[in-house]
């Protein structure tokens, strides 16, 4: 038992050390040396999560329902881990528009809307404003406990009269506290760094409470959580808690519906998000708090279930309330300063969730439903003179009591009813509402603000049908027949059973039907029109927020506007000085020396905008700045436009850049053909400079000897029939040589005429010799056969093979030495067809020279050679055999002959 | 006295004429019939002017006619570069070799030896 003023004295003397933690906070952030600029911190501060209705209430669902209290933290560790990439993301949003509550965020999303931050506002109110209530019956409760204001199970025994009751005190500091830190500062858009440094120090302080009282329980009172567990087991009435079948009462399908609740409102809570998104230093930092919050979740939870059951095992079930365990365990003990421990830590639990709470939602009340009502009395509007810093702070400290009260008059009205003591997951639920039009928002382009209204009034509505009105009536403020036989007797509108659907728990049935109308009503109503000009202008800003790459503008309007109506509009809300300290950091940010040379571009209309939209929300930061702007309001074509010439201008770059590259290799083809062809012009430069000198060289000596015979009338006979000998020979040379080229030119081009027949190679080669005979008998040369006698009929050009034949004997013959010449000529058919040699004995070529006698105007030998050969006939030749399919090659050794060989195949290609 | 000319050429009709040519205006008249022997008989027989052929085998008339002119002893020596390549390259390389005088073929008769002599009255 302890004295009234022992309890007051150590609360107030917590409530001063919050004050110092949080005084050094702000004094911090001031000299610029933020303590809340550090993972763990912002770890920690999301503890806030855990309430006084964790801290006792957790303990009260383990001894209930065993391990039923768990999803509730199962959640937000699950939903931290899948959807830290969602919540990154709705911190980029928020900062990039500065964006300081969920009210507004749906706001601005969905066209900067007025009405739907006014509904987001209202609902946030009506599901949160229970649960703040909660929180102070907590800690009414537990000062009631502490001072043996209760019965023999340890019930509070009266609540005084308004005026004595310590609650009102409490919830008065707390609204004080909360007007000193949450609205301490003149500028209103800054971060709260002193509140989140002393939620982040509550955090550590319930924690430790938590334990400490786990420990005892655990270890001083029992033998370790193993003795517990023995002993629960051997008692009949307490087995059940042990198993999964005895959480089950509600099935996996309640589990299920838990799990997501939690997972929903780690994020969708109005603290949570004040929290994780507008008090959020550094992105990195959720990072770190992916895993710190779930293993602070773990640490709070071990001592849960051991407490539960020693509880239950000393007091028995029905006696005591298993929600007060933490507090009269240790105090049937004797251990009145660990229950004093205890109680301040269950403070920090609900001071830390209210001041969060009534901040977060006396911002969305300021912003959302307070300014837009004042824009609309036209003086407040217009009076450009007034400033409105001093108005604006007074009106969210206005708020900040006016919300704190709401939640002591629902304490106070709503006692012990059924309405307070579930009020948690009912919250939960109204906040959930939020979730469709916060996602959707986030990732789906063809929202529509009146969706997200149809879809959010459906949520609510239905909420309000499947879960607040049912609370109200087993609460006994309504007649419970609206539970048990529908309204006005409907059954099929039984507010638990909606539309005959049973089985489910009533948190299970109420999520179902109201996330589907939400859900129906956004996407339905959405999908009724295209979306506005400022909806799609804004969902591209949010869906898009990672990628806003150069091409894509902050905002989607044109306008006019003066600087000098600007400055002041936005120092009329956020002070003169922070004002002027604003833009003048964006002109420096533009290379600009001076205000003065700021241009009222979009760009800066839109800075404007974004600075007034942090301390008086997006809605009606955007209903001022359109006073002093001329805008000509964009329609949808014109977003569109903007958005596509966006993305054009994208596409067209990736477009140069394919074009690019197919030119370079465009370039590169082109630069190898030109290569190519410059080859060929320079062969055939040089053929036709072989072919002139193979022309003019007979044609010279034709030219010099009839000029001389015509000049000189009395050359003697014996000249002149040397020198006609000569000019007839030298004229056979030049028409064999134009033959000779012609006949190469068509056949290089494939304009021969080939005309086939059945070829017999061994009569073609004696045909050959025969022809050749002579040349030999002239040169006093031999010539052997080794013919085949059965050689395959060919089918090719007789002609052609014996023009071949004859070119190979004629040269043979050209280069045997005089007079003891040989020349071999065998035929033989092998596997890759038939094969002719022809060997002689003549000088032979060097192997450098093999190929070369292949070249047009490549010839071997001497002067003496010359005058029959034009050089042209092995490369005709080897056309020929190569046009059949075969091969002609030479071998040779100097000194000893060549051997000239070809071989075609049977079957010619 | 009468002139010394050497012929260089390795197709056999043209020297036949060209010597019959050259020995009709009374010259003297050498033969060379490739590259080679034309520096040796250059050399040795130190003719008053060489009509020298530019395709020959072993030694082509440019390289003859650059061996000749890089010899102080062979300065007084005229080369006539004859080709049956007519482009302008080859005519500017022979000039630029140091070759005295260039002429295609097929030639006028009247021409080369107009040509010749007035090298020779030089």
């Amino acid at each position: 038992m302890l004295s009234g003023s022992t309890i007051v004295g150590a609360s107030i003397a917590y409530l001063l050390v919050l004050f110092a933690v949080a005084y050094v906070g702000d004094r911090r952030a001031d000299q610029g040396r933020s303590i809340i600029d550090n993972p763990w911190v912002y770890s920690l501060s999301l503890g806030v999560y855990c309430t006084a209705w964790t801290y006792f209430g957790s303990v009260g669902r383990a001894a209930s329902g065993g391990i039923w209290f768990l999803p509730i933290y199962l959640g937000p560790t699950l939903g931290l881990a899948l959807s830290w990439l969602v919540v990154l993301k709705m911190i980029r949003i928020a900062k990039t528009h500065r964006i300081t509550s969920i009210a507004d965020f749906v706001a601005s999303r969905y066209g900067k809307s007025h009405v739907l931050g006014g509904l987001v506002t209202v609902i946030a109110v009506v599901g949160t404003v229970p649960y703040i209530a909660l929180q102070l019956k907590a800690i009414s409760g537990g000062y009631a406990l502490l001072t043996g204001d209760h019965d023999s199970d340890f019930s509070p025994l009266h609540l005084g009269g308004w005026l004595q009751d310590s609650t009102l005190y409490l919830a008065l500091t707390l609204a004080a506290f909360t007007v000193l830190f949450g609205t301490r500062h003149l500028d209103t858009t800054e971060r709260h760094e002193g509140m989140v440094a002393a939620i982040a120090f509550e955090s550590v302080v319930k924690l430790l409470a938590f334990l400490a009282v786990g420990v005892y329980v655990t270890y001083f009172l029992y033998d370790g959580i193993g003795d517990i567990y023995a002993r629960a087991a051997a008692n009949p009435d307490l087995l059940s808690l042990l198993s999964f079948d005895g959480a089950g009462k509600t099935g996996y399908g309640g589990w299920f519906s838990l799990m997501l609740l939690a997972m929903l409102s780690i994020i969708f809570l109005p603290r949570q998000f004040q929290i994780m998104v507008v008090e959020n230093v550094n992105e990195q930092h959720l990072r770190r708090a992916s895993w710190v919050f779930p293993a602070y979740l773990l640490a709070i939870n071990i001592f849960v279930i051991p407490m539960a059951l020693g509880g239950l095992l000393l007091f028995g079930r029905g006696t005591v309330d298993p929600d007060t365990f933490v507090l009269t365990l240790p105090m049937v003990h004797g251990q009145v300063e660990l229950a004093l421990l205890v109680f301040v830590g269950g403070l920090s639990a609900a001071t830390g969730m209210v001041i969060v709470e009534t901040i977060a939602l006396s911002t969305m009340v300021c912003n959302d439903l307070v300014m837009p009502l004042l824009l609309r009395g036209s003086d407040f509007a217009r009076d450009g003179r007034r400033d409105l810093t001093g108005t604006l702070l007074m009106i969210r400290r206005g708020a900040i009591v006016v919300v704190m009260l709401l939640g002591y008059l629902y304490f106070r009205l709503a006692g012990e009813a059924y309405a307070l003591v579930s009020i948690g997951l009912i919250s939960f639920a109204a906040v959930a509402q939020f979730a469709p039009a916060m996602l959707g928002g986030m990732y789906w382009r063809g929202g529509t603000r009146d969706g997200a209204l149809a879809g959010l009034l459906a949520g609510f509505s239905v909420w309000a049908y499947t879960l607040l009105l049912p609370s109200f009536a087993k609460s006994g403020w309504l007649d419970m027949a609206i539970l048990t036989a529908g309204p006005f007797g409907i059954e099929f509108l039984r507010p638990e059973h909606l539309f005959g659907l049973g089985g489910l728990d009533s948190l299970s049935h109420a999520l179902f039907w109201s996330l589907l109308a939400n859900v129906c009503g956004y996407v339905g109503v959405s999908l009724l029109r295209s979306p506005t000009g400022a909806e799609a202008s804004q969902a591209t800003l949010f869906v898009d927020v990672f990628r806003r790459g150069p091409g894509t503008p902050a905002s989607f309007w044109r306008s006019g506007a003066e600087v000098r109506e600007l400055v002041p509009l936005v120092s009329r809300f956020l002070g003169k000085r922070r004002t002027e300290e604003a833009f003048a950091r964006y002109a420096r940010s533009h290379d600009l020396s001076s205000l003065d040379q700021l241009k009222a571009d979009p760009e800066l209309v839109n800075f404007a905008e974004s600075l007034l939209a942090g301390a008086i929300g997006s809605a009606s930061a955007r209903v001022m700045v359109s006073t002093v702007v001329q805008e000509e309001p964009l329609g949808l074509d014109e977003v569109m436009n903007i958005l596509d010439e966006a993305s054009q201008v994208r596409a067209y770059s990736h477009q140069l850049e394919e074009k690019s590259r197919a030119l370079e290799v465009a370039t590169s083809e082109l630069r190898a053909a030109n290569e190519q062809l410059k080859e060929f012009d320079r062969l055939k430069d040089d053929f036709m400079s072989s072919v002139t000198h193979e022309l003019r060289t007979p044609l010279t000596s034709i030219r010099a000897l009839s000029e001389m015979m015509l000049d000189d009338p009395r050359t003697d006979l014996a000249n002149r029939k040397r020198f006609l000998g000569i000019i007839v020979s030298e004229t056979e040379r030049l028409t064999r040589l134009v033959n000779q080229v012609l006949d190469l030119a068509k056949i290089e081009s494939g304009h021969a005429e080939w005309h086939n027949s059945d070829v017999d190679m061994r009569e073609l080669v004696e045909h050959a010799i025969s022809t050749t005979s002579q040349l030999f008998r002239d040169r006093g040369a031999e010539i052997v056969t080794d013919l085949a006698d059965a050689v395959p009929v060919l089918r090719a050009d007789h002609d052609r093979l014996l023009q071949v034949m004859i070119n190979l004997l004629s040269n043979a013959a050209k280069f045997v030495p005089e007079g003891r010449g040989r020349v071999e000529v065998k035929l033989s058919v092998g596997d890759e067809g038939i094969r002719v040699d022809v060997a002689d004995n003549g000088e032979g070529i060097s192997p450098e020279l093999e190929p070369v006698v292949f070249e047009k105007f490549r010839q071997g030998g001497g002067a003496k050679a010359r005058p029959q050969g034009t050089g042209l006939g092995l490369p005709i030749s080897r056309q020929i055999v190569e046009h059949f399919g075969g091969r002609l090659w030479v071998k040779s050794k100097p000194g000893e002959g060549a051997v000239f060989s070809f071989v075609l195949p049977m079957q010619p290609v | 006295m009468s002139r010394k000319i050497l012929i260089a050429d390795d197709e056999p009709n043209i020297v036949i004429s060209l010597e019959f040519l050259m020995k009709r205006e009374g010259f003297e008249v050498i033969i060379a019939t490739d590259g080679e022997e034309a520096v040796h008989r250059i050399r040795s027989d130190r003719p008053d002017l060489v009509l020298l052929d530019v395709m020959m085998p072993k030694k082509s008339g440019f390289e003859v006619c650059q061996e000749v002119k890089a010899d102080p002893a062979l300065q007084d020596i005229r080369i006539l570069m004859l080709t049956a390549k007519g482009r302008d390259t080859e005519v500017s390389k022979g000039l630029a070799l140091g070759a005295d005088a260039y002429m295609t073929k097929p030639f006028s008769t009247k021409e080369l030896v107009e040509r010749v002599r007035s090298m020779l009255e030089r």
